[in-house]
């Protein structure tokens, strides 16, 4: 029987097979940021353990960094100890790190694959359940908590157990102004956001095929939204070609090896699949979350639900709650919500080309007057210095969005980039639960065209009809 | 860590689906740089009226009398009842640190998220999966009797209600076994510091890209 590309991965880093199904898994890159590590820092120094391969991680100030002028440094008492926390922590162990000051700091799902340390075939792992934006390199990679971080730092491995393997499949071709974002909302809405709980999902088919390294990042990011740990993508031309020449890729003599090596990973075609679900791309719309979980989605061209029509009680109840949260009226046409504020930035959404989208969409148009404020966080200060030189930045700060430098801002609220009791939020970012974006903050998920259309007219639209 | 074997413990029921880490401890405690502190803020949006952040003094704090953990029935609780997919969302580890802190040891659900589960095991938090029909059940039971209680048997990998009845769950044998022992993970881990080490000479020797360090 053949293999799928997560049996081809996993089986390659076991190190050893418990008797009870559990097994020891080689870790090769480890990422890190100041949030979730300062207590595995400090578990080390308790159990006065060392770091078990330094040269594994790369570390990054990312989740709780000012996206303001930062050139004076932190404001914000707490948030300046967590940072240099984890900047004494890198330094007493020798642990490679990107400063603040430095234009390779960026947020970690983003300046991972940039820096070309997020190899096809590699295990991957990071104290962020976002993790799983690196499978798109058909590598292995899944979030972990604190305990985990330190675990892995120590032994170099996961004690885990087997996910089972499930594929979805996106063929066909997408409309017309229809991105990886729509793609990925339009899955969760299908199979929900459990519908892959212990599975690894796989994407597979043309539509898949067909989108850049950035669209396969942000399909892979949002496979824990579907309750997957991880998300994976066979490796093509398109993987290999994103990768050369990047610092952490191999060069020279090793560059072709890898190359060999890599063009196996892929599911062998009699591969065995423990759930497969076929989309159809031709029926993907752009897409809109109304509600306070990702699976809650309709096409832009629709309208809120009703409860009154949903005949299982659970799901009524969390529909009228959901609701009742947003500030929305039943049946109420996506279009006729207006916003308060829009973000465009996110482990999801904040690479050159999702820049490139919105500025298309914002250029020589300017934001709604109703519109509090629109602003631009790029995922890494590379993604940023890349915009200022293609001129993105002037097309956004002309249209009046804030032009801000890079970190996780307000797809979790943690600095001060906040939604405010009741403020409704057009984001480009992966979460829309009760709070997320700030206590009491109304979040939409949607494209970063999505994002960009609502800015410049105040509610949502279908991007395409400003064209 | 703390070992768990058996015990028996008020119920307190949180009857949604879908409870995300985000909502068990929001974002401004994640500042926190220590272990501790977070069992007065579990759930904190939904448990109080105003707006909690690291370093309030509890007392000045207004709790939310609609949120069914403050019904004074509840107080005390140490086994949370929940809804399908209990922890989605963040890998947070501080989600059952907080849950953990503020008292509760097992959590009975008919469905998890992944991280979150795999996070529980490791802070002697027990996650117990039960067929949703049996949950559905339970909330029921908690709802009708004033301080319902249920016994966990870690060893027996049972759930024991008032009436007598056993609710069987499973368990992964390993993680039963650590927390059965109080055993620490990385500890056991290094057991296998040889094999280890030989698998990963033999690994970067095939792969010597995989250790590759960029300069500057």
């Amino acid at each position: 029987m053949g293999k799928t590309l997560y049996d081809k991965v996993w089986d390659a880093h076991i190190v050893k097979q418990g008797e009870d199904g559990s097994s020891l898994l080689y870790i090769d890159r480890h990422i890190m940021h100041e949030v979730t590590s300062p207590q595995a820092f400090e578990g080390l120094k308790l159990a006065g353990r060392k770091v078990w391969r330094v040269s594994s991680i790369i570390a990054t100030p990312d989740h709780n960094v000012p996206t303001t002028d930062r050139s004076s440094g932190i404001a914000d008492e707490i948030s300046a100890l967590q940072v240099s926390t984890l900047l004494d922590n890198c330094e007493t162990h020798g642990v490679p790190l990107f400063r603040l000051e430095d234009k390779r700091q960026g947020i970690v799902h983003v300046i991972g694959p940039e820096q070309g340390a997020v190899l096809p075939g590699m295990t991957a792992v990071c104290g962020d359940s976002h993790t799983s934006t690196l499978g798109a390199f058909g590598a292995l990679a899944f979030g972990i908590g604190t305990s985990d971080v330190e675990h892995v730092m120590a032994t170099q491995c996961m004690l885990m157990t087997k996910a089972r393997n499930m594929l979805v499949r996106v063929d066909g071709s997408v409309p017309a102004g229809v991105t990886a974002k729509d793609i990925i909302l339009h899955i969760i809405g299908v199979i929900g956001t459990a519908g892959g709980t212990g599975h690894t999902i796989e994407f597979s088919g043309s539509a898949i095929r067909n989108l850049s390294m950035e669209g396969r990042m942000t399909v892979c990011n949002m496979a824990i939204e579907a309750g997957a740990r991880a998300g994976m993508i066979a490796v093509d031309e398109t993987t290999i070609e994103y990768l050369k020449g990047r610092p952490y890729a191999p060069d020279g003599a090793d560059w072709e090896i890898a190359v060999e090596a890599w063009k196996t990973l892929h599911s062998d075609a009699d591969a065995v699949f423990d759930r497969v679900v076929d989309i159809d791309a031709a029926q993907i719309e752009p897409q809109v979350s109304w509600g306070t979980s990702p699976e809650m989605v309709v096409p832009v061209s629709g309208r809120v639900p009703d409860p009154a029509d949903e005949a299982d009680p659970a799901r009524r109840a969390a529909i009228e709650r959901a609701l009742t949260y947003m500030g929305l009226d039943a049946r109420t046409p996506i279009e006729q919500i207006a916003i308060d504020k829009v973000f465009i930035g996110s482990c999801t959404n904040s690479r050159i080309e999702d820049l490139r989208a919105a500025a298309r969409v914002v250029d020589g148009r300017r934001v709604a007057a109703t519109v509090k404020l629109a602003m631009v966080v790029p995922g890494s200060g590379l993604v940023k210095e890349q915009a200022e030189r293609e001129g993105l930045d002037r097309i956004f700060k002309t249209a009046g969005f804030e032009w801000r430098e890079p970190g996780c801002s307000m797809c979790l609220g943690m600095n001060n980039d906040r939604l405010a009791e009741g403020e409704r939020c057009a984001s480009t970012s992966n979460r829309n639960f009760e709070g997320r974006q700030g206590a009491g903050g109304r979040t939409h998920l949607v494209s970063p065209e999505t994002a960009a259309a609502a800015a410049v007219t105040g509610h949502f639209i279908d991007a395409r009809t400003l064209a | 860590m703390e070992k768990f074997t058996v015990m028996t413990g008020l119920v307190a029921p949180l009857a949604r689906d879908n409870v995300d880490t985000d909502a068990i401890i929001p974002k401004q405690f994640l500042k926190s740089i220590h272990r501790t502190g977070f069992g007065q803020f579990c759930f904190d949006e939904w448990r109080f009226m105003d707006r909690g952040y690291l370093g309030i003094d509890p007392a000045s704090r207004k709790p939310n009398p609609a949120f069914e953990l403050n019904q004074a029935r509840y107080h005390g609780a140490s086994i949370l009842l929940a809804g399908k997919n209990f922890g989605c969302g963040s890998s947070r580890e501080h989600a059952p640190w907080a849950l953990e802190q503020y008292g509760f040891r097992a959590v009975i659900a008919p469905s998890f998220a992944d991280i979150f589960f795999n996070n529980c095991f490791k802070n002697g938090l027990l996650p117990i999966v039960l067929p949703a029909d049996v949950v559905e059940r339970l909330f029921a039971e908690v709802a009708a009797q004033g301080g319902y209680c249920l016994t966990v048997d870690l060893e027996k990998q049972q759930v024991l209600t008032p009436s007598g009845e056993a609710l069987s769950f499973a368990v992964d044998p390993l993680r039963r076994h650590r927390l059965l022992e109080g055993l620490d993970d990385i500890g056991e881990t290094l057991l296998e510091a040889d094999a280890i080490a030989a698998f990963e000479k033999a690994h970067l020797a095939k792969s010597p890209w995989l250790n590759k360090q960029a300069a500057g």
